[in-house]
């Protein structure tokens, strides 16, 4: 690498949970009091299985941006941005490193505060780039209140970017702009589970239209790009229409827009950006110019120069996840993964799932990052690792070696409608790994057609159980098929 | 070379409540009706139990350490052992009995089993903690989540369809309703019909409930002494023990690819050793009688084949063949088995050897088999594939 070469995104990474809610439905199931909500019944959205959350989202969107990665540079820093992290104290970037199995001596992160927290990130990110290589990852599991125009909107998701200096950089960073305003168009106060939001006519006349275009406008002429040069913009944050009405004032083409992936996912809050910024990597070609922009508190834009055409990976970033789905049509699940109802799950629900957290922190790399072992004398590899080898039964023989993206079938299963799940039923069995190892497992999101012995697995890292005395979370993986 | 404890102990009284949801009694009393029905079997005294072994399994049963047991049946001034092996802890209470007869440290010793499961408020086994370390990455299955992918195994293994083996696993609980029929102190006593088997509601697939052994109260226990004390007080026709033993896993079924599924290690381990312990060449010809852990009834085909007394692949078709009906070849879970009689975890291996200790000395009543020598019990704790496997052997003496 010289100091000439460029510097901007590497790769990229994207993660969608499969259940996908028909938004017919919400409005099927709000039509005896809101019948007016049938008028936004279009496409579908997606919500989180219970134990999915802006940190697993955050992990599988980085697993995503981090596979195959070509370049050999060690990833320095993490910044995890959303608005929905589960942790207020405790540093969720943590947890999302640790499960990426990324160097202990990264700088590491949380950004909050705003849905411009994803955008703002990866511009910083990107300034800091030449010191070394950067992941952002945006994640949100977001909530609208039942009954809301939110709970139609809003989608979860997660996007990953992978920043640095390098000829393997694939598309250029050209600049940022921003603006910093006190236009409350919605807020959440700590603690609070909804958002509250102002007249939707006054953040689109009053707040998109006389911010956003202004900063854009003040970053191409910044960089000498004529705006007919930009290929792909995209911009959240704002009303639906927001970026229709932004390119018209722009004077840009329709054409040019992004998908605002409303249809298929829903607003994403913070991680929005990031997916359209992924969104627009997988369709540019070299030459093309990119702006992203995002509305909250002001505005945030960031341009891009694609240098190289992304690799297609096959069942990867945005179009892999968004082909990755379950069609649900229980309105009551989605309200139950989101805590909204307290279904009485019997006595079986009410274990204590206290984390001894002493233990959790001996075995970090085996929990979070799915690091097993292999037997300096025979080979075999292993999960957990246990002192002696499961195979050979010699003593201190276990080398560490991650399982997370390694392949996988069932060995054995079961659909388990006796046990407390909070998505029944709790389907579990052996996983076999191709590489020997094998261990017991829970396994997510069955799709209608079932699993059966030699399915094909891959692993997602997820919510084990909940502690709802002490309210906290412990984290695992699980195979999901593929 | 060790000579093993074949004729070396004799039992010499045995009691067993009546298992099933027993709202009138406590553990105590549990404890107690058992421990009295075995000493006026005995013809003893409660002072003459040297020493005794107290097998309960759960967490919140009947109570931690020897202490319930000791207070319950005022065991003094005597060591008295609590052992835990998930449902091989009764086993290991009169292993715990019998290995003390044998090796003189005591005359008479006392092996009791017990459970209380019906206080939990609910049906079924209560969830366990697995200790700190599992709780972070293993999952909780139930207790038949663990033994359905046995079905699973099976099934892609011998490429049987999945309505033939349901079927197969339902005629094994419809054989143990009819045995259980004829039981005074089962806890389920009536026949149902096949339909009604394969059409009820699923627990873990393919298991319904029919598939699943009724969770039960109940003690269970056994005096055992040697055969000389025994006929110094009269005894004659003694039921001596062949053989206990015992295997565990080691992670080898679970943490490696070779295990398929399809059938149990530890079965196959302490079967084998059992067997030579006992004697025995030809299981299937010479067993009279089995009581096998049928927790679930895809747990009691693949058994038959793990104690081979049927061939690998053939236990679903030998199932509805019959063989293992009251009349057929090998009669298994005379009494009900776990299905019927009733599962209290810690009280069931040994409720399984008074079941031979009835039957070998023709006080069976209405399912008296015909002149039994040698029957086998079997006890499977923790799921298939990390586990506990208990066999015991018992016999008339000298066969």
């Amino acid at each position: 690498m010289s100091p000439s070469s460029p510097v901007g995104v590497k790769s990229f990474g994207a993660y969608v949970p499969r259940h996908r809610m028909p938004r017919s439905v919400i409005a099927a199931a709000h039509a005896w009091a809101l019948p007016a909500l049938k008028s936004t019944a279009k496409g579908e959205k997606s919500f989180c299985g219970w134990d999915e959350d802006s940190i697993t989202m955050a992990v599988e969107a980085g697993r995503d941006c981090l596979r195959g990665a070509a370049s050999a540079t060690p990833v320095v820093g993490l910044t995890f941005a959303s608005t929905t992290a589960p942790y207020a104290d405790l540093q969720n970037a943590t947890i999302v490193g640790a499960a990426l199995r990324l160097p202990d001596s990264r700088s590491s992160m949380d950004a909050a505060g705003s849905v411009r927290a994803g955008l703002s990130s990866l511009g910083q990110a990107l300034q800091d780039a030449s010191s070394g290589d950067r992941l952002v990852v945006a994640a949100e599991r977001r909530s609208g209140k039942p009954g809301s125009a939110q709970e139609m909107l809003y989608g979860s998701a997660a996007a990953a970017v992978r920043v640095g200096q390098g000829d393997d950089v694939m598309a250029r960073f050209l600049g940022r702009d921003s603006a910093a305003l006190p236009f409350v168009d919605h807020f959440r106060q700590s603690g609070e589970k909804f958002d509250y939001f102002w007249e939707e006519r006054w953040i689109r006349d009053e707040g998109v239209a006389k911010i956003v275009p202004r900063i854009v406008t003040a970053l191409l002429q910044r960089l000498n790009i004529p705006v007919d040069r930009v290929a792909h913009f995209g911009l959240s944050g704002g009303p639906g229409g927001s970026d229709k009405l932004v390119a018209k004032a722009l004077s840009l083409s329709p054409e040019r827009l992004l998908p605002d992936l409303h249809s298929q996912v829903g607003d994403t809050g913070a991680a929005h950006p990031l997916l359209q910024l992924v969104a627009a990597l997988e369709r540019a070609s070299p030459g093309d110019i990119i702006v992203v922009a995002c509305f909250a508190q002001g505005c945030e834009v960031l341009a891009f120069e694609m240098l190289q055409a992304a690799p297609a990976v096959p069942g990867g970033g945005l179009r892999g996840a968004l082909a990755r789905r379950i069609e649900e049509s229980a309105y009551l699940k989605m309200l139950s993964f989101d805590n909204e109802i307290d279904i009485d799950w019997g006595m079986r629900a009410e274990t204590d799932n206290k984390t001894a957290l002493t233990q959790a922190y001996r075995i970090a790399d085996q929990i979070l990052g799915f690091v097993g072992g292999k037997c300096n004398a025979c080979g075999a590899i292993q999960f957990p690792r246990f002192p002696a080898c499961v195979n050979c039964g010699k003593v201190g023989s276990q080398q560490p070696h991650p399982l997370a993206e390694e392949s996988a079938k069932v060995a054995t299963y079961t659909a388990d409608w006796l046990q407390y799940s909070p998505s029944p039923p709790l389907y579990m069995g052996l996983v076999q790994f191709d590489n020997g190892a094998r261990l017991l497992m829970e396994m997510v999101d069955v799709g209608a057609e079932g699993i059966d012995v030699d399915t094909p697995l891959a692993m997602t890292f997820r919510i084990k159980e909940r502690d709802r005395q002490r309210h906290y979370d412990r984290y695992f993986w699980k195979a999901t098929p593929l | 070379m060790a000579s093993g404890i074949k004729d070396k102990v004799a039992i010499i009284g045995m009691g067993c409540t009546r298992f099933g949801e027993r709202w009138d009694m406590g553990a105590e009393q549990l404890l107690s009706e058992a421990f009295s029905e075995a000493l006026a079997d005995a013809g003893i005294e409660r002072q003459q139990i040297g020493a005794a072994w107290y097998g309960s399994a759960m967490e919140r049963s009947v109570g931690n350490s020897a202490i319930p047991l000791a207070t319950a049946l005022r065991l003094e001034g005597i060591p008295v052992s609590r052992v835990e092996n998930m449902c091989a802890t009764g086993t290991e209470a009169l292993r715990g009995a019998t290995y003390a007869v044998a090796a003189g440290a005591v005359d008479i010793a006392l092996a009791m089993g017990a459970e209380k499961l019906k206080d939990t408020g609910y049906g079924g086994l209560p969830t366990l903690g697995k200790g700190s370390f599992a709780d972070l990455w293993m999952p909780y299955g139930s207790a038949p989540a663990g033994f359905a992918q046995l079905a699973a195994g099976y099934r892609a293994k011998y490429k049987i369809p999945k309505a033939d083996l349901k079927r197969a696993i339902g005629r094994v609980s419809w054989k143990s309703h009819q045995n259980g029929v004829k039981n005074p102190r089962a806890h389920l006593r009536k026949a149902v019909e096949m339909d009604t088997i394969l059409n009820a509601p699923m627990i873990a697939e393919p298991l319904g409930v029919f598939d699943c052994c009724g969770v039960s109260d109940g003690a269970a226990c056994a005096i055992v002494t040697t055969p000389q004390i025994a006929r110094a007080l009269g005894k004659k026709s003694l039921v001596t023990i062949k053989a206990i033993a015992l295997s565990a896993s080691a992670g080898r079924e679970w943490g490696t690819n070779q295990w398929d599924g399809s059938y149990v290690q530890n079965t196959r381990n302490a079967a084998a050793a059992a067997y030579r312990e006992a004697g025995i060449s030809k299981p299937r010809e010479e067993l009279s009688a089995l009581e096998v852990h049928d927790c679930f009834s895809i747990t009691e085909l693949v058994t038959m084949e793990d104690l081979g007394v049927s061939d690998d692949g053939r236990a679903w078709q030998d199932v509805l063949d019959g063989v293992f009906d009251a009349d057929g070849k090998i009669p298994c879970q005379i009494d009900g088995g776990l299905k019927c009689f009733g599962h209290p975890i810690g009280a069931s291996g040994l409720r399984m050897v008074y079941e031979h200790y009835l039957q070998l000395q023709g006080r069976a009543g209405s399912r008296q088999l015909k002149d039994p020598q040698l029957g086998l019990s079997h006890n499977l704790g923790g799921v298939p594939y990390n586990g506990v496997c208990a066999v015991s052997i018992v016999g008339v003496e000298g066969r």
